[in-house]
């Protein structure tokens, strides 16, 4: 009889919960009528989605200690938890942006990949070692390969899920070479064991060090490991974009964080640089080539490029503070990313086809709900006053001033300005050009009914908005999941 | 108590007037009701205030992120209650010719003037640094759309250049609250203690330099009074200027007095050049917008002149002429709205010979013509006489600067006033254009009545700006 190790299933339930969602799913898309799929499907991932973020509740409640499990593959803290949360919430919300998408087939595969994608991020978040680690990526992103290319009548959609996969493919690889070189240098794989037996300045492991920062920055796209996503981002059904867009990102960033804190402290000098030094890469790169894009999704790309590069500002502060404004960012990140490409999506199906600049002109007038929505999203994004976006900016550039680096909030503060430009453009074009001024077709038709993606971008409004009145909460919470970190 | 109504009566007017589907009419004038009731709530809360009292009054504090000692606390010293009250008498006016001309999509149009309105009493009533660029920043989403949708044929390169320098300044302002905050520990105005780092104070003076303007930061001025709709520049020079001579008194001269003193000579020499400079432009401008966009450059830097004399004279003058140009650059700018509805231009060239058979625009434009120049007994004489007498401590050339700009504002104001009324008839001017209709009479009367009494007695705002009578003291103390 082989002796299993304890295994806290309760601390699994998130996980367990989506993945029994997916296979609901696939059930249905056997099982069930033809007509009755779409609905079906979408509820139970969007039950699966509500059941994990409840769930992780209740486990970031109970988990006031963090404790590791399964012989110290997994943690258990309320790190793990909160952002568990949040990558839920996101999920639930992407489910109601994809209802109304068209699409003929398929829709029990994808609200099943959908649902094991969020599986494998809220395992990944809690991987206490560098197998699950690598595990938790490989799962999510296999799923994400696949959603992006779902739209199969598309070329674009095809060609955004074979860059995907080559380009995410190399970054896994350089990924697990790193922690194959960790494990060389040190012998061990859990985070904690690798802490206790690095040696400060030993070749081997900062080699495998930067690999794997390089592998995880693949994930948050930050620059220069971003060529795929403006391509991929593109191409991709607009649902998925906005999941990848906010769940990926947040996933990667917590787990980035939580790596080189609790594997790598010895080496702190080295990779807060590193760090800080992707962060201005991805700041510059991210902001100029905004400036030059015409189509919204590539433009919403390269702005996400660039809030990777404020979310890595926190990382490099490597404190509490720094986690905190992290956690807190993360909150109106994800609200203001799922409600931006949702309003992109609601144009999209109008039009049917790619949303530019142009095709915006009077859309505020037009559709007053999603114009002001996209204004918020735009104002939130450029760090505006009256979005959490603004606090935000904020906690981020008071940790980087507080851990020294003033020279990092002059940065951040710059590539603010940039961002201004074009963020701004896009209210300009919701709200002063007419359509009929230049001479655009017009989309013609009531708009059509989508109660879904409505409430979606309600909710992700009130989430944007809410998040800069109810700041404290938010950042207790925070603070909380931030204690489980060893500073 | 009352200072937080005064900020969410207009915010909460603009959601109302911004979701209730009424027509246009009824929309524009449940939002001039709102601005009324906002100048009623005023002269309560005015009516309520002690001004011998040097402590925040009126106010309410509320914890919003504990961990970094940042609060909602707002509340109102004598200099900042006068300048609440000018804000609220000019967005009055200002909503109600929007009201009189009718603008379009006026939903949106009054929600965001309303909006404005509470964001701007916010500034001036913040009692929390982070608060304060909270607000500072709001300003700018309302006027960004209003400059960019209502505003005139450039008004896409107008709100580029408008967002452009003022958000520069801000994000400036914001790694300067930041950094300031963080090493006080508090965001509070009240709490928090002074700093002797020049790069900080750097960054709120750039901000407030953009925001007043001050040569040289005034790039975005040309193009943003001219493109703007005339009641919406006539809040940005009236209103929108004097956060940041709030600024200044507020936070930069009590927080960063070494900085201050190191720089003083600094500013007032780009103070004073602003003031010549922009009385140079304001003589030389082409069209009505010009002359009043660049000569409210011009005073924007005499005032900033007196706030930098950092004495009682020079503070009390500059919070007078804070208030007097307000009413001055608001009226006259309503005033430059009405005859380019009527001639369909502002060139200069094309005015002329309005005042024959049209004596109501002919005495009110007078009569704020001469209060704008500074005739003696006046309001604006008042005060350019303090900053002046103020600003003299500071040196003799620098009053000789000021002196020289009373004498430029005479001729470029005689200068509009001849080109609009005297003269020849222009091309633009035709023997139908009406006189000031009873609408038009209505809004513009009260400013001018408002700026007679200020003429009369001008110590109700002098005298009451702050405790005592002795603001180089309060501002040295930091208003405990």
């Amino acid at each position: 009889m082989i002796e299993t190790p304890h295994v806290d299933w309760f601390a699994l339930s998130p996980t367990l919960a989506l993945l029994g969602a997916a296979g609901v799913s696939l059930m249905i898309a056997v099982l069930l009528p033809a007509w009755m799929r779409r609905g079906a499907a979408a509820t139970v991932a969007f039950a699966g989605f509500v059941t994990a973020a409840v769930l992780a509740g209740f486990v970031f409640d109970g988990s006031a200690a963090p404790e590791s499990l399964i012989s110290e593959s997994m943690t258990r803290d309320r790190l793990a938890a909160l952002t568990q949360v949040i990558l839920a919430v996101t999920g639930a919300v992407v489910v109601l942006v994809a209802w109304a998408e068209r699409r003929r087939v398929g829709h029990g595969e994808y609200y099943a990949l959908l649902a094991t994608a969020g599986a494998g991020m809220v395992f990944f978040v809690g991987a206490g070692n560098l197998l699950t680690l690598f595990l938790g990526l490989e799962w999510f992103s296999l799923c994400l390969y696949v959603l992006v290319a779902f739209d199969t009548d598309r070329a674009s959609s095809l060609e955004a899920g074979l860059k995907y996969l080559i380009v995410g493919g190399f970054g896994s690889a350089v990924l697990l070479f790193g922690s194959a070189l960790v494990y060389g240098a040190t012998g061990e794989l859990g985070f904690s064991g690798i802490a206790d037996a690095a040696l400060a300045d030993d070749t081997f492991l900062l080699a495998g060090l930067a690999m794997i920062i390089a592998g995880l920055a693949f994930k948050v796209s930050a620059a220069p490991f971003h060529m795929w996503t403006p391509d991929v981002y593109e191409g991709s059904p607009t649902s998925i974009t906005a999941f990848m867009s906010a769940a990926t990102k947040t996933a990667a960033m917590v787990v980035t964080l939580r790596l080189l804190v609790t594997a790598f402290p010895d080496q702190s000098d080295v990779w807060t640089i590193a760090i800080a030094v992707l962060a201005c890469i991805s700041l510059a790169w991210g902001n100029l080539a905004a400036l030059a894009q015409r189509d919204v999704k590539r433009l919403l790309a390269y702005s996400s490029i660039s809030h990777a590069g404020f979310l890595l500002i926190a990382v490099s502060a490597a404190s509490e503070r720094g986690t905190e404004a992290l956690l807190y960012y993360l909150v109106p990140y994800s609200a203001m990313s799922v409600g931006a490409f949702a309003v992109v999506a609601a144009r999209e199906r109008e039009l049917g086809h790619a949303v530019t600049l142009e095709s915006l002109a009077g859309f505020g007038w037009e559709r007053p709900l999603h114009g002001v929505a996209l204004w918020v999203f735009m104002l939130g994004f450029a760090g505006f006053p009256l979005t959490g976006g603004m606090f935000g900016k904020l906690f981020v550039f008071s940790a980087a001033y507080d851990a020294g680096d003033w020279w990092l909030v002059l940065v951040g503060v710059a590539a603010t300005a940039v961002s201004l430009a074009y963020y701004l453009n896009v209210v300009r074009w919701l709200y002063m050009r007419s359509g009929a001024e230049l001479r655009l077709a017009p989309a013609g038709g009531s708009p059509p009914r989508d109660p879904a993606l409505a409430t979606a971008v309600g909710a992700c409004v009130a989430v944007t908005v809410g998040s800069f009145f109810v700041v404290q909460p938010i950042l207790d919470l925070a603070a909380d999941a931030a204690a489980s970190l060893p500073f | 108590m009352l200072t937080t109504l005064l900020i969410l009566v207009p915010v909460a007017g603009a959601l109302l007037v911004a979701l209730l589907p009424l027509p246009r009419t009824a929309t524009a004038g449940l939002a001039f009701l709102v601005a009324l009731m906002e100048v009623g709530i005023w002269i309560v809360a005015a009516s309520q205030f002690d001004f011998d009292d040097g402590s925040l009054q009126l106010g309410t504090s509320h914890e919003w992120v504990e961990s970094l000692g940042i609060s909602y606390t707002v509340g109102f010293y004598g200099f900042s209650l006068w300048l609440a009250g000018a804000t609220t008498i000019v967005f009055a006016a200002a909503i109600g010719y929007a009201l009189w001309v009718g603008r379009d999509r006026a939903r949106a149009y009054h929600a965001l003037m309303l909006f404005l309105t509470g964001a701007v009493i916010a500034t001036f009533a913040a009692q929390d640094l982070l608060l304060f660029y909270v607000s500072f920043e709001a300003m700018l989403i309302p006027l960004y759309v209003l400059v960019g949708v209502w505003g005139g044929t450039r008004r896409l390169a107008a709100t580029l250049t408008l967002v452009v320098y003022t958000m520069a300044g801000s994000l400036l302002m914001l790694a300067s609250v930041v950094a300031f905050g963080v090493t006080q520990g508090t965001f509070s105005l009240v709490d928090s203690g002074t700093s002797d780092n020049v790069w900080i104070f750097l960054g709120f003076a750039v901000a407030f330099a953009i925001k007043a303007p001050l040569f040289p930061f005034h790039g975005w001025l040309p193009l943003a009074y001219r493109e703007a709709p005339v009641e919406v520049a006539a809040v940005l020079s009236a209103i929108i200027s004097k956060t940041a001579i709030y600024g200044f008194l507020r936070i930069g001269l009590p927080k960063f007095p070494e900085p201050v003193d190191d720089l003083t000579v600094l500013v007032l020499v780009l103070a004073g050049a602003g003031l010549v400079y922009g009385s140079v432009l304001a003589f030389r401008a082409p069209d009505l917008r010009g002359i009043v966009a660049y000569s409210s450059m011009a005073q924007m830097g005499l005032i900033v002149l007196g706030v930098f004399a950092l004495n009682d004279l020079g503070i009390d003058g500059a919070v007078l002429q804070s208030v007097a140009h307000a009413l001055v650059s608001a009226t006259m700018f309503l005033l430059v709205g009405m005859v380019e509805r009527r001639c369909g231009t502002g060139e200069l060239d094309a005015l002329g010979g309005l005042a024959r058979g049209r004596p109501a625009l002919a005495t009110v434009l007078m009569a704020t013509g001469i209060i704008a120049l500074a005739v003696p007994g006046s309001a604006t004489f008042a005060g350019e006489f303090l900053i002046m007498a103020g600003v003299y401590g500071e040196g003799w050339g620098y009053a000789a600067i000021v002196a020289l700009g009373i004498v430029l504002a005479a001729m470029y104001t005689l200068r509009l006033i001849s080109a609009v009324l005297h003269v020849r008839p222009g091309r633009a001017v035709r023997d139908e254009a009406l006189d000031l209709r009873p609408g038009e009479l209505a809004l513009v009367l009260p400013l001018v009545a408002c700026l007679l009494v200020l003429s009369a007695w001008p110590a109700l705002v002098s005298e009451s700006a702050f405790p005592g009578d002795r603001p180089a003291q309060v501002i040295a103390e930091g208003f405990r």
